[in-house]
């Protein structure tokens, strides 16, 4: 590893996945976002240890299509809410309680709402984390040092090898035109 | 690296306009925000301040605290088996008090989790920044809670083997639960409850599990920490999603919460019986749930940052608000009082105004007296800022709004049910052993789950809290925001 320069491996070009580039403040990634961003790449990504202010802008992130899962979670819930309680007490299993109807709205709205709750919060939680393609079991930037402290206090940004427009050198070039502390090749 | 009180020129402390403490936040300087995290922090350090509790050699005191509550839940594991074996004559029920002590505690617990609840989903949604340093282990209350809680019906249903009876499962016998009884919605909403806490509580916990994986330097610990973070990278594209899900659990949360201690009411007020049958209960029910809830977190919170070394982030500040929200919520409590009484009154109803007279005046009056000295009396003290800002003053007032909760339940269950309408079917309910073992017992299995929390997950919400520092804002264009984690 050496800071500055990617270790150059001329035997196995062809592994290299994704060049990373380490940072230490809001300003920088922010700043390299946008320069990416305008370079024209399209698979890439900025990792950082909380939620930046302002970096979808800077990097172009479209708004997520999460509401609409939650919103299909919700009305599955309110409907199968009804259709439960209509298929217990009226279809399946009739029979009178204290002189009430077998099916009215108001005696079942406390269910219906309950797991219209339930299943739009499990449309937001497992839509974000299918979204998102979490739980991963193996990524090969775990492997890389300035990856390690991501989740602490340091902010990356990673192009990967995969994208139309990456070149070795000449994203190298990029990367380090940014005054990152250190651009590291990520190998598979 | 900047620090959170930096910008020195604004701080009135550092100015010296008041005299407090260096690490004093809970100045009321309109012209200045108060920093949420005092002392000079930045991300590294937030970092290692919090995941240190979880990464250190297990502390002694620990263990001492984790033998402790365990015997208490080994106390609570024995009530079970005597109830099991021997039946509901173990309890104090009787016949016309047939929900005793099990509803009382139920109703109690379940109560405790709501500030948990609001903390998390209701003031995220109000932008109550200083929320992030206490929001993580008021949901892990909430959860242990209503873990508390749910034990009580389970175990109250007689045959706790057939509590699957509850739900709604195909079965041998083709009868299915009646979707008419608000003893059901309770189910549902429990239930729910229970699952959309977990949830959010998991959900907001992921980015800090990855943090503790990359710092953990040990192989079970890392296997653990990394299976739970998902494989998390804390991707832009990620958090982009995650924050909106984040957005929409707590758009959901907030209504649940609301509409949890709710329905535990509609058990008592779709009732016929007078003290029960009241419109008031489910408003009633909610404010006494979040100001009891309240008293619990104050009651942690004050010994957590204590010992944990965790005074930078759960600041004065933060108890003085939680204070004020006590202060709020007891009036709203005793507002309903005074309406509960008004109301037996003014409906000229035989009955109904017995009831009333029977608390202050009955056999139970000392239940009563010490619920009107807790809830109402001993919360006034927060009128004043010198009480609401002293650590004594403040545990004095979570104590006894801890035990004034648990006995508005008890009044509530136990006069209104002890005497009802014909003077031959009354009788006394005088709690046995195992009731108050019981009780006891399922604070043992409360402090137990708490106690494996402190020691294993990240107790304060790290990622939320880097994002109301000041570093956490870009500066070129913010720059009048310096000042930051002030928002």
């Amino acid at each position: 590893m050496v800071l500055g320069m990617p270790t150059k491996k001329p035997d196995a070009p062809s592994k290299v996945v994704a060049l990373i580039a380490e940072f230490d403040s809001v300003d920088a990634i922010l700043a390299a976002a946008e320069k990416v961003r305008d370079a024209g790449y399209t698979k890439w990504d900025t990792h950082s240890p909380f939620p930046v202010h302002g970096i979808d802008d800077a990097m172009g992130i479209k708004p997520t299509i999460l509401p609409w899962l939650v919103l299909g979670g919700g009305i599955t819930g309110l409907l199968g809410g009804l259709g439960l309680a209509w298929y217990a007490n009226v279809f399946e299993y009739p029979f009178l309680t204290s002189g009430k109807p077998e099916f009215s709205l108001p005696a079942n709205i406390p269910v219906i709402f309950e797991t219209t709750v339930l299943l739009s919060a499990f449309g937001a939680v497992f839509g974000m984390l299918g979204l998102n393609r979490l739980p991963w079991h193996y990524n090969p930037l775990f492997k890389k040092k300035s990856f390690s402290r991501v989740t602490n206090d340091r902010f990356v940004v990673v192009i990967e090898a995969a994208d139309p427009i990456f070149d070795t050198q000449r994203t190298t070039d990029l990367l380090n035109s940014l005054s990152p502390i250190c651009v590291e090749e990520v190998e598979d | 690296m900047t620090t959170l009180t930096s910008d020195n020129a604004h701080n009135p402390v550092a100015d010296g306009e008041k005299v407090l403490g260096p690490n004093d936040n809970a100045y009321q300087d309109p012209t200045h925000r108060a920093p949420l995290v005092v002392g000079k922090h930045n991300f590294t350090t937030i970092t290692e301040t919090v995941t240190d509790l979880n990464l250190r050699k297990t502390p002694r005191a620990w263990y001492i605290a984790f033998a402790i509550s365990n015997c208490l839940l080994l106390m609570f594991l024995y009530c079970i088996y005597e109830l099991i074996t021997k039946g509901v004559g173990v309890w104090g029920n009787n016949n016309p008090v047939a929900w005793g002590f099990p509803i009382v505690n139920f109703v109690f617990w379940v109560g405790i989790g709501h500030a948990g609840t609001l903390i998390s989903a209701i003031l995220f949604l109000f932008r109550q920044n200083w929320r992030t340093s206490i929001n993580r282990f008021a949901e892990a209350m909430t959860i242990f809670a209503v873990c508390c809680a749910g034990a009580f019906p389970a175990l109250h249903v007689g045959r706790p083997w057939l509590a699957y009876w509850l739900f709604p499962i195909p079965n041998q016998m083709g009868m299915w639960p009646q979707f008419r009884s608000p003893l059901l919605w309770d189910v549902f909403a429990v239930n729910t409850y229970a699952t959309v806490s977990l949830l959010f509580w998991y959900v907001g916990m992921i980015p800090d599990l990855a943090t503790l994986r990359d710092r953990c330097k040990n192989k079970i610990g890392q296997f653990l920490y990394g299976l739970f973070s998902l494989g998390w990278t804390g991707s832009s594209r990620h958090w982009h999603r995650y924050e909106k899900a984040y957005l929409l659990l707590a758009a959901l949360a907030t209504p649940l919460v609301l509409s949890v201690h709710s329905v535990v009411s509609f058990d008592f007020a779709t009732s016929q019986l007078p003290g029960w049958h009241t419109t008031i209960f489910p408003p009633y029910f909610v404010a006494g749930a979040v100001f009891g809830g309240f008293a619990m977190v104050v009651t942690l919170a004050v010994p957590a940052r204590q010992w944990f070394g965790l005074k930078d982030f759960i600041t004065m500040r933060h108890l003085e608000n939680m204070n004020k929200i006590i202060l709020a919520t007891g009036m709203i409590v005793s507002y309903a009082y005074i309406t509960e009484f008004f109301t037996a009154w003014y409906s000229g109803h035989h009955f109904e105004q017995f009831v009333f007279l029977n608390r202050p005046f009955g056999p139970y009056s000392w239940a009563f007296f010490t619920m009107v000295f807790c809830n109402v009396c001993a919360p006034q003290l927060f009128w004043f800022k010198k009480c609401r800002t002293s650590i004594p003053v403040m545990m004095f007032v979570a104590m006894c709004v801890n035990v004034g909760m648990w006995f508005e339940r008890f009044v509530i269950v136990t006069t209104s049910l002890h005497r009802d309408f014909l003077p031959s079917s009354w009788d006394m309910f005088v709690p046995t052993k195992i009731d108050i073992m019981m009780f006891i017992g399922s604070f043992g299995l409360f402090f137990t789950l708490f106690l494996l929390f402190c020691r294993f997950l990240p107790m304060v919400a790290m990622a939320e809290v880097k994002n109301v520092t000041p570093q956490a804002h870009a500066h070129h264009d913010h720059d009048e925001h310096h000042e930051g984690g002030q928002h």
